[in-house]
This record gives C-alpha cells, structure tokens and sequence, in this order.
C-alpha cells in the first residue's frame, strides 16, 4: 500500500507543476501550489506509516506553513489586484524582458 | 490488510487524482476551489488508512475547511467568481511544454514509487508493527504529541512565530495605502 500511496502522491504533485505552468489566472496557480504541498504531505505520511511517528509531525508542520504561506500570498494577490486591476498573470509583466 | 481495504484506499486515490485534473481543468475559480476540496477530503481519507488518523482530522479542518474558505472568500473579494474575462489557459505551445515538463518530471518519481521497487524497501529498517491496526479506543494522538513537543519542540515554537509574521504581513500587504 506504500507504493501506492507514493504513486498517487508522484501523480498529484505532476499534476500541481502542470496547473502552475498552464494557468493564467492567479488564483488557481496559487492553488495549484497548495495541490503541490498536499501531494508532499502524502509522501511524509505513507513514509511515516514505515518508519515512525516523524513524519507525521512534518506534515503537520507542513500544514502550518501552508496556512502562513495562504495569508501572505493572498494577501500579494489583492495588493496586486488593486495595482494592476487584473487577476490574469499573462497582464503582470513589467518585469519581462 | 484485506482486500475492501486496499481497494477503498486505491478507490480514494484514483478520486484525488480524478478531481485534480478536473481542478487545473476548470475554467470557474469557484468549481476548481470546489474540486480542490473534493481533492483533499480524498487524502484526508487515505491518511487516516495509513495510520494517521490526527494528520487526516487536521487537513479537514485546516486545509477543507480554513484554508479553501479563504481562497472562497478572496474570490468573492476580487469579484473573479464568473467565467469569463480571466481564467483561459496558456497558448497551446505553452500546454505543451509544460505537459511534456510535467511528464519529465513524473518519469524519475515513477521509478522510485512503482509498486515493487527495490529501491523502497532498502532504504531504512521498517518499524516492526508496519500494518498493525489500533485497537478501538486506543489514543492515537499522544504518540504524535510525543515526538511534537520533546523531538520537534524547537520546530513547534518556531511554527508560532511563522504563524504570527504571517498574520502581521498578511494585514500589512492587505491595507489599504490611499488613505
């Protein structure tokens, strides 16, 4: 059953780089973040199923960082909102060459 | 390790996988939010098959619950929750390579997770009670409490003042500066 649970977590991590580099509006590449930081977790936690409690404690810990890294990003996505007046990333590019 | 119980678990996760794809799919930030949740009720359920029944409590809670509404509520806040307007997907060349990236980057994690690799099962000692069920009543937080506050108690205190940086900075990026 670990295998598995490594399999499913290799496949939703794929899954999360492809929604980050496919999408434009910013909300969901935001999401597709946090679908990156869940598939991880499932990776510590069928870990954890074999070689004790730890990793369990990482992937809470994860969770914290993942709830920090929700408020601050998306409180950048509304000052970014209200200076450019567009969610669409393909908008935001002063800094392309 | 009976039969209904693996297929339950690959049941869950062929449903995560299933409404992840539908999730970077969509065109509506609200559905794709909406499967995003779909995504981690499904894994909340297969942590709590593994053995970790308090990290499968907790991502109800915190990822379900506070964090999605969150997402919920910015869409609301920025007026995104329509189709139209924003939301379409990179150009078709783009699609691509980053398919083809994403194909690239599964390709080595196969390798390492396939069902029966070798490379698995020799990395460390497997604990001895792999696979052992807890009995009905038995407490399976202090086990979790243990490690947390005597091995990982400099990692726990140092998660709190992340916690409050992060709420500081999410009130000071969020204000309003016309005023």
């Amino acid at each position: 059953m670990i295998p598995e649970a490594l399999f499913f977590s290799a496949v939703l991590f794929t899954i999360g780089v492809v929604g980050v580099l496919t999408r434009r509006n910013v909300l969901i590449v935001f999401m597709s973040v946090e679908l990156m930081l869940n598939a991880v977790n499932l990776s510590l936690v069928s870990f954890s199923a074999l070689y004790g409690v730890t990793g369990q404690v990482l992937a809470i810990l994860v969770m914290t960082v993942a709830a920090a890294e929700a408020a601050v990003g998306l409180a950048i996505i509304i000052a970014v909102f209200r200076h450019f007046q567009t969610a669409d990333l393909a908008n935001v590019n002063i800094l392309k060459g | 390790m009976t039969l209904f119980f693996q297929f339950t678990f690959y049941l869950f996760g062929l449903i995560a996988v299933a409404s992840s794809a539908l999730f970077i799919t969509r065109k509506n930030p609200v559905a794709a939010a909406l499967w995003l949740v779909n995504v981690m009720i499904s894994l909340a359920a297969m942590y709590i098959m593994l053995g970790a029944q308090f990290v499968g409590i907790v991502q109800v809670i915190i990822y379900a619950g506070a964090i999605m509404v969150v997402f919920l509520f910015v869409v609301m806040l920025l007026n995104l929750g329509r189709a139209d307007g924003v939301g379409d997907l990179s150009g078709i060349g783009w699609r691509l390579a980053a398919g083809l990236a994403g194909l690239m980057m599964l390709a080595p994690l196969m390798m390492v997770a396939r069902p029966g690799s070798r490379l698995l099962g020799s990395l460390l000692p497997v604990r001895p009670d792999y696979g052992a069920v807890p009995p009905p009543g038995a407490n399976v937080i202090t086990p979790v409490a243990e490690v947390f506050f005597r091995n990982q108690l400099l990692a726990f205190e140092a998660s709190s003042i992340l916690l409050l940086a992060a709420v500081v900075g999410a009130v000071v990026l969020a204000k309003r500066s016309d005023r």
